[in-house]
């Protein structure tokens, strides 16, 4: 993720900011200029604390950037206000995830830019 | 009326204990225990660091509070392990809580007491009437070097509070700061470790800080020992809390709940910090509350609060301290210790 990217991202990696169409009251995120409803009037919302794991899988042959964290886990979360989300879940064994275990979204460092770029925060999950 | 409107803290769930790193030295683990009154330490995440734990402890210092975050007019974090070297931590906790852009911040550094800076400063903008809130957090992923007494103690965590006029769950008495050149402990520019006095942090340091401030504050305030409830004093072992806390006339029934060293170990910044969040979350309406931070260079920020009747309706709305350190721990072997660390050099 490029730099001036991750900066644009902030609201969403950050504070997990979504919109909600003001006709229809569907949340998405990322924030929509056009609803699936047609709409095109939004209000600023937040995606839920807290989800429900949809599907998940295990990554044991990683990036490079990620290489150090493998094994690690990665799950379709459906948050409480029906948001889905792709994130890794974390501070757990794979054995550990299941289809419909509760999670919680976390603030998390995503990835370095090397040892002298950037540090890349955003949203993870944990088991709740 | 000035003092903390809401509290929280936030502990990895990673650690390893005493006698992995005493096996991994050829120490023995027994002696280590008995002199430091260690047991287990918290370990930071691969992902986690002094931003992300500040972030997760003033969110639920947030919900203590039930104030929005824009409010907050002010940001300070104290750390001996900001994560940058040019870049504060504080804008990006600022912005993951939605604080920004009308918000003043900035990052402390004064070894172990950096986080009672942060709070002393967030304190004093509130009192002057330039603040409505101000929010004080010391957090620290801390650094011993290897085979260094240091390993078994230097651990993860933090704590943040909010600072205001209106709710508060716990009222500031008196406050009071004693400081000298000392060097006891210290990390130079680029050093990836940090050195320090051995045995000469001790009396010198530890104690000569933490009893002036101590016995000033209690002279200050005209309180005596027995006044108080509880007393929180800086933990970079188990040992030194209890021992100035005696010498100060304190028993250790007083110091109980705040001495969470022997299962978290010394974390830094966010030691007595966290210790004073644990105590809060026992403590009842009335009780007043000692805490005097320590940070090698040296000084000592001390601090009395009175807890408030609003502190039984908060206490609930956050997780407490005792239930982040006895609940859900994952426990490293030391190599994967040393992995989580970053003690491991790796290839680009």
């Amino acid at each position: 993720m490029p730099s001036p990217r991750y900066w644009r991202e902030m609201p969403q990696r950050y504070r997990l900011e979504a919109s909600q169409c003001t006709e229809c009251g569907k949340v998405s995120f990322p924030p929509r200029i056009v609803c699936g409803c047609g709409a095109r009037d939004f209000k600023k919302t937040n995606v839920s604390e807290t989800g429900t794991i949809v599907s998940y899988t295990t990554i044991r042959v990683a990036p490079d950037a990620f290489v150090i964290q493998a094994p690690y886990n990665i799950a379709i979360v459906e948050a409480d206000n029906g948001v889905r989300i792709t994130t890794q879940v974390v501070d757990c064994a794979p054995e550990e995830l299941a289809i419909g275990k509760k999670v919680k979204f976390v603030f998390r460092k995503l990835y370095e830019e090397g040892h002298c770029g950037i540090i890349n925060y955003g949203y993870k999950a944990v088991l709740v | 009326m000035v003092g903390i409107v809401g509290y929280g803290s936030y502990v990895p769930r990673y650690r390893i204990k005493v006698e992995e790193i005493a096996h991994q030295w050829g120490k023995d683990s027994s002696a280590v225990k008995r002199g430091l009154l260690l047991q287990e330490k918290t370990v930071p995440g691969l992902d986690e660091d002094t931003i992300t734990i500040s972030v997760e402890a003033a969110k639920n210092a947030l919900k203590r509070a039930e104030i929005a975050p824009e409010e907050i007019g002010a940001l300070y974090i104290g750390s001996e392990s900001h994560p940058y070297a040019v870049k504060p931590s504080g804008t990006v906790v600022a912005e993951a809580l939605g604080i920004v852009p009308n918000v003043h911040i900035a990052d402390y550094e004064f070894a172990c007491k950096a986080g009672t800076e942060a709070m002393f400063v967030a304190h004093g903008l509130v009192k002057a009437d330039l603040l409505k809130y101000a929010m004080g957090i010391g957090a620290d992923t801390s650094q011993g070097a290897p085979g260094d007494a240091l390993e078994f103690s230097a651990s993860a965590g933090g704590s943040a509070f909010i600072f205001g006029k209106g709710n508060i769950v716990a009222e500031i008495i008196d406050t009071f700061s004693y400081t000298t050149d000392t060097p006891d402990f210290w990390r130079r520019e680029g050093a990836f470790y940090p050195l320090h006095g051995g045995r000469f942090t001790g009396e010198p340091a530890y104690f000569k800080h933490v009893l002036g401030a101590g016995r000033a504050i209690l002279e200050k305030s005209g309180y005596k020992a027995s006044d108080f409830a509880y007393a929180i004093f800086h933990m970079p072992n188990g040992k030194f809390p209890l021992t100035a806390g005696k010498k100060l006339g304190f028993r250790k029934e007083q110091m109980e709940p705040g001495w969470i060293v022997p299962l978290m170990g010394n974390t830094y910044s966010g030691s007595s910090p966290t210790g004073f969040s644990a105590t809060l979350d026992v403590a009842k309406p009335g009780d007043l509350i000692l805490l005097v931070s320590f940070g090698s260079g040296a000084g000592s920020d001390a601090f009395i609060f009175k807890v408030t009747e609003r502190i039984n309706e908060v206490r609930n709305k956050a997780i407490t301290v005792k239930e982040l350190l006895e609940q859900n721990r994952i426990y490293l072997d030391y190599g994967q210790y040393a992995k989580y660390r970053g003690k491991i050099i790796m290839n680009e």
